[in-house]
């Protein structure tokens, strides 16, 4: 595995009239990386990508491939290949003259294209494919036919746009695993835009989570899982529940937080905002919903709380109980199914408990929508 | 019986509807193959290839097809790289002056052919002024302007067909073959324009067909280069003969001929393509072959029929002489004429002794009568003889001018066309 060659956004800023597409971003990303963009549709992450393969001038800012300023080169002349979301292969050309386009271009002559397209193909296990028209392929043999024909430009970094948005959930689940490995593979940087958390996780070195033009967090998956910087990125990152209130008091990495509606509980303070958190600030405190374990009745101290069950419900590997908090908010508790069996707690008041280490306290901030 | 009186009554209305449709083509195209002077079904006189001859000898009918064909290729190219321009523009522009710009490109077709042939004459007219060219420079030349005048609104006709298809066109598809390291010019070239290639197809022959059949705007442009409509209805003017209807017949088989074949290539590539769907790649590079062509294809069993037809048509008709028949005709014509002769005048001499009888009665009191038979105030329209005359000129250049009471002024008299000669 080659060391690849790196992306860097230093500054960058992209502007579409009024409209601030893209606030002041800067990420540094290793050559040889698979590096997500995860944000809810409409956030900038595609801007960002058609930034870095040429199609879009940023406003402000530079956008650095393997150390150099791309500013003034076209898309044409970049050493990136995209990957498009509804994947563009061109619809009148056959499969291996789609996956060696290229070469045309390059003045490769057809015998050669037709070796490179034999290889390709066997690469993406689609051999013998390569005379039939993209329209006769399916949804999973198109998108590596897609993947293919952007690896023949032999680019040093692929960029790709939500290229498994159009699959079913089988496939795309699959496809997950191939691209990482033809990443591994082949060696070189992945840029992946994508809305879809589990698609970021499962694939990426790193993630950059984006909301509405600003990048709020940049780490490996597993800190952004854990130890998300912001109520967004707490938020919209799996699933969480929310308790607002006030810092009361702060203990070194932990805090006291009197919330709005479950009484005093404790937290600890995320990575990114330890000492900058004072008593008085308003915080949110985000507990996963799997962290909860159902407590003793009665039991109470400042990692309890007690809520009324709503409803419950069963989903295989999990068993999900909804309550209804103090004040009325619903608190999502997720109990790992291990063979126990599941009593029926409809109506009744149960008191849950949590660790402080699975509770964690961010600055009060914009919630991502459900 | 009510549904049944239904369907009955949807045939009635087909046919009516056919026959109103194409009714004047089969007529036209069968009186090309009648030997009578005039275009006509009936009387049936003899079948002939002569108007065809008389067609292809016609200098002015063959120069204005020239014309024709030169600037339907100068239409064609002008007004499908405008169309495709002004088809792209439209999906650049900004947004909000599409809709503007969409009214101003198509106008032209709304304005008036007249008005569109007048100004342009005009402008250029003035261009050619300004320039300080004389009256022989290239701005002037019939070709050039009605090329341009009729791709003023061709152009707009392509644009239409063109916006069609390309509004089916991704754009990430051009932006891949950039990312891909192609240039804007080969992105073009290798994408876009395949993609529009059907499109430019039909365009094409829309704007081929629209400049072959143009009359007002080109007659106010055509300078020294007359087109075939223009010829046509300068023809017109004085008469025309069966060798318009063989150019009619000849138009329109071709139109049929070309149609079939698009349509069997159609056909063809609908069956490859559901062929291709059931079928590996393996199977295909045997199965799919010539003689295949005709199954499941009407079109195509269409157009070997109709190929066939035509050889054999072409081929009788070099073939056949029908000499014999035409003096046949002539002479049997003669013969009709000489017995009405020959009955008129046993008429007048019959008139002449009751007249000598009546003179005899009277004793020679009214002997200065003028026109004995002119007394019934018809002004002798129902007399035998008026109805006997008319054949009678035909066979026997005669003295007398037509009747003229058809209110045509004799255009449609096959004389008037002798006398033009």
């Amino acid at each position: 595995m080659s060391a690849g060659v790196g992306v860097d956004l230093e500054n960058l800023w992209i502007r579409f009239g009024d409209f601030v597409a893209v606030r002041d971003a800067n990420v540094n990303i290793n050559g040889g990386d698979f590096f997500s963009f995860l944000g809810p549709s409409g956030c900038g992450k595609t801007t960002i990508l058609r930034a870095v393969s040429g199609f879009l001038d940023p406003s402000e800012g530079k956008v650095l491939i393997g150390g150099k300023d791309m500013r003034g080169i076209g898309p044409n002349k970049r050493p990136t290949a995209l990957i498009f979301q509804n994947l563009a292969l061109f619809p009148l050309m056959k499969v291996w003259e789609n996956i060696t386009f290229s070469l045309e271009i390059s003045g490769a002559s057809a015998k050669e294209r037709r070796k490179r397209a034999d290889e390709l193909l066997d690469m993406i296990a689609l051999p013998d494919q390569g005379d039939k028209l993209p329209s006769e392929l399916s949804g999973g043999q198109r998108q590596r036919v897609a993947i293919a024909r952007a690896l023949c430009a032999e680019p040093d970094v692929l960029l790709l746009d939500e290229p498994l948005s159009a699959l079913d959930l089988k496939l795309r689940q699959h496809m997950r695993t191939e691209l990482r490995e033809i990443q591994k593979r082949v060696g070189i940087t992945f840029i992946y835009i994508t809305h879809d958390q589990g698609e970021a996780l499962t694939m990426s070195d790193s993630i950059a989570v984006m909301r509405a033009g600003v990048i709020d967090q940049i780490a490996d998956g597993k800190t952004i899982y854990n130890d998300p910087n912001t109520a967004f990125a707490a938020s919209f990152v799996g699933e969480n529940n929310v308790f607002r209130g006030k810092v009361k008091q702060i203990m070194g990495n932990e805090a006291l937080i009197s919330t709005n509606r479950s009484g005093e509980l404790v937290a600890r303070i995320s990575s990114a905002n330890q000492g900058k958190l004072k008593a008085g600030d308003d915080a949110m405190m985000f507990i996963r919903p799997e962290a909860f374990a159902i407590a003793a009745d009665g039991a109470s101290g400042d990692h309890f709380v007690t809520a009324r069950v709503n409803h419950e419900e069963f989903e295989g590997n999990v068993f999900n109980i909804f309550t209804e908090g103090d004040g009325g908010k619903e608190i999502k508790v997720s109990l790992p199914n291990l063979g126990q069996s599941f009593d029926d707690h409809t109506g009744q008041n149960i008191t849950l408990e949590y660790e402080t280490r699975n509770a964690v306290l961010v600055p009060a901030g914009e919630l991502a929508a459900e | 019986m009510n549904n049944s009186f239904l369907r009955v009554s949807i045939w009635v209305y087909l046919v009516i509807f056919f026959l109103y449709l194409l009714g004047p083509l089969v007529i036209m195209s069968v009186t090309a193959f009648n030997s009578s002077a005039f275009p006509r079904m009936t009387p049936w006189e003899c079948l002939t290839f002569q108007w065809f001859g008389e067609l292809f000898q016609d200098q002015r009918i063959l120069n204005g097809i020239k014309n024709s064909l030169i600037i339907g290729a100068g239409t064609v190219v002008l007004s499908v790289a405008m169309g495709l321009a002004g088809a792209l523009m439209l999906t650049q522009i900004w947004p909000k002056l599409r809709a503007t710009y969409y009214t101003i490109i198509i106008a032209p077709i709304l304005i008036p052919g007249v008005v569109l042939g007048i100004s342009t004459l005009v402008f250029w007219d003035r261009i050619n002024r300004m320039l300080g060219l004389g009256a022989d420079s290239f701005l002037s030349n019939g070709i050039f302007l009605t090329v341009i005048g009729q791709s003023t609104f061709i152009a707009s006709y392509c644009m239409l067909v063109l916006v069609a298809r390309l509004q089916r066109y991704d754009v990430a598809l051009t932006e891949a073959a950039l990312d891909l390291g192609a240039t804007h010019a080969q992105a073009f070239r290798k994408i876009l324009l395949p993609f529009m290639r059907p499109a430019i197809a039909s365009a094409a022959v829309l704007a081929f067909l629209a400049s072959f059949e143009n009359y007002n705007t080109t007659t106010f442009t055509f300078g020294e280069y007359p087109t075939l409509t223009i010829e046509l209805a300068q023809k017109v003017r004085y008469g025309i003969t069966p060798a318009i209807s063989a150019l009619a017949f000849i138009i329109v088989a071709l139109t049929v001929f070309f149609a079939l074949l698009n349509e069997a290539k159609l056909k063809r590539q609908e069956l490859v393509a559901a062929a291709r769907k059931s079928a590996t790649v393996e199977e295909l590079a045997g199965k799919i072959k010539l003689p295949s062509f005709f199954a499941g294809n009407m079109a195509a069993v269409l157009l070997v029929v109709f190929a066939v037809a035509t050889i054999t048509v072409v081929g009788t008709a070099t073939a056949y002489n029908p000499g014999q028949c035409i003096a046949n005709v002539k002479e049997q014509k003669r013969l009709e004429a000489d017995q009405r002769i020959q009955e008129l005048r046993k008429q007048r001499e019959e008139q002449r002794k009751k007249r000598e009888a009546e003179e005899a009665e009277q004793g020679g009191a009214q002997q200065s009568t003028p026109k004995p038979s002119n007394n019934s105030g018809f002004g002798n329209v129902f007399a035998p003889n008026t109805l006997g005359g008319d054949a009678e000129e035909e066979s026997s250049d005669t003295e007398t001018p037509p009747s003229n009471n058809g209110g045509f002024g004799g255009v449609f008299d096959p004389n008037s066309l002798q006398t033009d000669q």
